[in-house]
């Protein structure tokens, strides 16, 4: 099924790129959402059986996966409104849809990859369809965020190359000729300690770029401004999960050896600092794009934090991912019918959204809250969750920062999601608006109900695979 | 023989914090990649035929010819003027340089472990540290996109030096040089020279908050 689907994508994108009639442009869409969801439920019926050698779909795999395919139907419904609402030029349209084909199969193949080496292609891979996306709009600014992006994106995932090199060091040690994870696992307890050291540094340096953790977030955030609204939703949700795949399923292996505290160190300090990082510029920004972009470093922050303290951090930080991928989208969403009405991502041009987009402000305010991680967003428990590891795992003073770090950020987000709501904007013109259809914030609705819904009673199914997705960890 | 070239490739390294004009650094770029292609032909030498093809084709063909050619072709295309714009003196520059290549060589002395050669190791170790600080240390883009291509240099020793036993890795980090290459280049030369008029890093310094 795997073969048939990466064969599939690719072919749909390059018919993609060399069409530009509309009505086959949206029939390979709809051909590839099809496809996309075919492998799903194949893989989701079909765990942990290995296909192709390099593929697997284990838990952790499958979660992501569904997320994605579920994530990628609202994306394209978006992206052809912003074509039905945008300037519509052909040759854009089809380098976009077939850029956004190929990122969603890269990802795909990256999350059921078993191979750090076949894990590390497909996010190369990533790297090039998303610079398409980001410079969609071909001017100065987008080609500014393009040329930024591609590089860093490229510096770490050299870094994430030497990472590996390191770790075949390791490896070649303790006599084994694969880089496959469950080998890597297995045998994790064998590998010499100073290469795994390195190549821990290396790989987890390189994937934060994708995962939006200080050192490399800077990328991402650009990326997420310049990029339109839909590819933003993509960047913000399940772009950042491959680069938590790759910080994961390192960590793992790492698990089983004795750096693993060393390893944690680094893991806590990385997160603290990216949320301290988001929130200086969370109090400073007055682009809402860039506020959510910030947002879901701090985010990636508090996962990381779960992750590094453990106990039942371990749970709540994959939950805390999923939750968060379908949060951030929503605004990502969002975001392009606010646009659309001001013509502007500056929080000082938007304001009394409630009397031009009732529906769409009725998402920002219930998107606030959820975003905030207040009951009753299913985030609140994820949270509170990592808040709880983070006090059983004895870091007190950590927790207290964070959650005065975090107190700042619900302030200032506050402060400008109301500002946008209930001010008067000035100067602005209301007899050009266009009427939004309320109908277009249904899919906005469904992911805000789906956050509290798995957050607060999540199906046992999900459950599950949660679990099975945490197996290997140390209790 | 090997270390002969590894030391060249390294003393190449303190001739580009030394030089000012960018033709200099094509120059030496070229030249590290025969100092590459030698160091891999001995040292692949002895595995299959395909994989040393590829590696050689790589060398020679990539990163003496391509690379050099392109990056001529872009400067003269954009008028960049040929001063390097380093914000340091280039007494500092060397003295950096310097520090890097002992610092790396003081770091691969602790290690104690038969299966990689230590040379490789400092000189692949110097051509990452030296090309981020090129990256740092320059005003114009053309010159971090030289800084990036140092770094796949030293990549390219480092997969050589474990890689061995590994002929797998190397073709993949093979891949990824000329991949990200080809990106980097490929957005370098098509759009930044048509919509930017001067290659100055201050032109993309709108995006900050």
């Amino acid at each position: 099924m795997i073969g048939v689907y990466l064969i599939g994508a690719v072919l749909i994108s390059l018919a993609l790129f060399i069409n530009r009639n509309k009505k086959l442009n949206y029939l390979l869409v709809t051909a590839f959402v099809i496809l996309q969801w075919a492998l799903t439920i194949f893989e989701y019926t079909h765990e942990d059986i290995t296909q192709l050698v390099y593929f697997t779909a284990d838990a952790f795999a499958i979660i992501f996966l569904v997320t994605l395919s579920i994530i990628c139907v609202a994306a394209f419904w978006y992206s052809y409104i912003f074509f039905a609402k945008e300037v519509d030029i052909p040759r854009q349209r089809s380098i976009y849809y077939a850029s956004m084909v190929l990122l969603l199969m890269a990802l795909s193949a990256a999350y059921l990859s078993n191979n750090i080496a076949i894990t590390w292609i497909f996010v190369e891979i990533t790297t090039l369809s998303s610079s398409a996306l980001i410079y969609h709009r071909r001017n100065v600014r987008t080609l500014e965020g393009t040329w930024k992006y591609v590089f860093v994106c490229s510096i770490s995932i050299t870094f994430v190359f030497i990472g590996i090199l390191f770790l075949t060091v390791a490896v070649q040690q303790a006599g084994i000729e694969d880089l496959n994870y469950k080998i890597l696992l297995s045998n994790a307890g064998s590998f010499n300690v100073f290469w795994l050291k390195l190549a821990f540094l290396f790989i987890f340096t390189g994937f934060t770029s994708k995962a939006g953790l200080v050192p490399m977030y800077t990328a991402g955030i650009d990326a997420k401004d310049k990029a339109p609204s839909p590819a933003g939703a993509l960047f913000g949700s399940v772009l950042m999960n491959v680069g938590f795949l790759g910080i994961f399923r390192f960590y793992e292996i790492i698990s089983h050896t004795s750096i693993l505290p060393w390893a944690n160190k680094i893991l806590i300090i990385s997160g603290v600092l990216s949320i301290f990082v988001a929130t200086v510029y969370i109090l400073k920004v007055k682009n809402f794009k860039r506020l959510f972009a910030y947002s879901s470093v701090e985010h990636m922050g508090l996962i990381i934090l779960g992750l590094a303290s453990g106990g039942v951090g371990y749970y709540a930080a994959i939950l805390h991912v999923v939750l968060h991928s379908f949060a951030k989208s929503t605004m990502f969403f969002q975001v392009g019918q606010v646009y659309r009405i001001y013509k502007s991502k500056s929080i000082y041009d938007a304001g009394n959204y409630f009397k031009y987009n009732t529906a769409g402000a009725m998402v920002l305010l219930l998107g606030f809250f959820i975003v905030t991680a207040m009951p009753p967003s299913g985030m609140f428990v994820s949270e509170f969750l990592i808040f709880r590891s983070l006090f059983e795992s004895n870091h007190l003073w950590l927790l207290a920062i964070v959650l005065l770090l975090l107190t700042m950020i619900i302030w200032s987000f506050g402060k400008n999601i109301f500002k946008m709501l209930f001010i008067k904007p000035v100067g602005f013109n209301e007899e050009t608006i266009e009427k939004i259809n309320p109908m277009e914030s249904l899919s906005q609705y469904i992911f805000l109900a789906l956050v509290i819904y798995l957050g607060l009673n999540p199906p046992i199914q999900f459950v599950n695979l949660i679990n099975n997705a945490i197996q290997h960890l140390p209790k | 023989m090997i270390n002969i070239l590894l030391i060249a490739f390294i003393m190449s390294l303190v001739h580009m914090g030394l030089s000012k004009r960018l033709n200099t650094y094509i120059g030496v770029l070229a030249f590290q990649g025969v100092l590459l292609f030698g160091v891999s032909f001995i040292e692949l030498i002895e595995i299959n035929v395909v994989n040393l093809l590829f590696v050689l084709l790589e060398t020679i063909v990539f990163k003496t010819i391509a690379i050099p050619y392109v990056l001529n072709y872009v400067i003269k295309k954009n008028k960049i003027t040929r001063e390097a714009d380093p914000f340091l003196p280039d007494f500092l520059s060397v003295v950096i340089i310097t520090t890097i290549i002992i610092g790396s060589f003081l770091l691969s002395n602790t290690i104690e472990d038969p299966h990689i050669r230590k040379i490789f190791f400092v000189t692949a170790l110097s051509a990452l540290f030296t090309g981020l600080y090129f990256i740092i240390s320059r005003k114009k883009i053309i010159t971090h996109v030289m800084g990036f291509i140092i770094i796949e240099n030293g990549v390219f020793v480092l997969s050589l030096a474990v890689g061995t036993e590994m002929p797998m890795l190397v073709n993949i980090g093979i891949l990824l040089d000329i991949f990200a290459s080809v990106l980097i280049l490929g957005v370098f030369v098509n759009k930044i020279g048509d919509v930017l008029k001067e290659q100055d890093v201050d032109q993309l310094r709108n995006l900050k908050d």
